[in-house]
């Protein structure tokens, strides 16, 4: 029964979110747009299903809604940073690097998250992974002091995600 | 009280316009191709928030009426401009950085994007 319940709902928090992002989209709360939003919810994950066939698991809720306002926070922060550099730094004074972050992090969602969130906090961008996924490549708009920014990365988000996803 | 609120919403749609403006600029201003990288990213983030925190606040204050499209819109945003920056690094470091001008890849040795290379014998670009 459960199995069936698996192969039916491969992905249950899938479900949830596409009916949501359909109720969203449809502007307006009503039993027409959740049946549709359900039924849409249903139908993509199991088509999707052999493309993702590993199912992550979120462990920690409320350090999901504490991850988010922590990103949120550092957004407005770091854009501040950022318009300061741009409006006011002279072009020669400007530290542009390339960081090597080691990662502690192994679920390849996890990763997926790390790096769109140092692409989204202004003033990083993640480049790339190395070879193996061991490492993520970041570069940094002004960085005098390039460990300051990895020791950064790793205590703010990475510790973050590990409690979240594993 | 409409007054108020109307500041409040004029004040949002003044920060997006900053910022946005302050991105466009820095495309501007910055001279290397990574450094320019930085400045789309920016835009989306508080930019566009203000207009959609603007927005939301002016159908629920003036309208009367909740709307939440806007959250969609900020989804969407955080999920393809990473994704956009990577293909554009990922080309940067394909055509103009060797092995030896990034940083160390620790015990992996290469990056993905040059790793990549090797293993498919694509030719150097990096020399032209």
């Amino acid at each position: 029964m459960i199995k069936l319940l698996h192969r039916i709902f491969p992905h249950p928090h899938l479900t949830i979110l596409l009916t949501l992002v359909w109720m969203l989209l449809a502007n307006s709360p009503s039993l027409n747009s959740l049946v549709f939003g359900l039924l849409l919810g249903i139908i993509i994950p199991f088509i999707t299903q052999p493309y993702w066939p590993d199912r992550p698991k979120l462990r920690n809720w409320p350090m999901v809604v504490e991850y988010m306002l922590v990103v949120l926070w550092d957004i407005v922060m770091a854009n501040i940073t950022v318009a300061r550099i741009i409006l006011f730094k002279r072009d020669a004074d400007r530290r542009p690097a390339f960081v090597s972050v080691p990662l502690e992090l192994r679920t390849p969602e996890a990763i997926t998250v790390l790096a769109g969130t140092i692409t989204m906090t202004p003033g990083t961008v993640s480049c790339d992974l190395s070879a193996q996924g061991h490492n993520l490549l970041v570069h940094c708009l002004d960085a005098p002091n390039p460990e300051e920014v990895r020791d950064e990365i790793k205590r703010r988000y990475e510790r973050r995600l590990k409690e979240i996803f594993e | 009280m409409e007054f108020l609120f109307q500041l409040l919403i004029a004040f949002f749609l003044i920060v997006s316009g900053i910022f946005g403006f302050v991105g466009s600029f820095g495309m501007i201003k910055l001279k290397d191709p990574m450094s320019r990288l930085h400045a789309p990213t920016k835009a989306t983030t508080l930019g566009v928030g203000g207009v959609l925190l603007a927005s939301i606040a002016h159908s629920v204050l003036i309208e009367g009426k909740l709307s939440l499209h806007e959250l969609l819109i900020t989804l969407f945003l955080f999920l393809t401009a990473p994704i956009t920056a990577l293909f554009i690094a990922k080309w940067h470091i394909h055509r103009h950085e060797k092995p030896s001008d990034l940083p160390d890849a620790g015990e992996d040795e290469l990056w993905a994007t040059h790793a990549v290379e090797q293993v498919e014998d694509v030719p150097d670009h990096s020399a032209n």
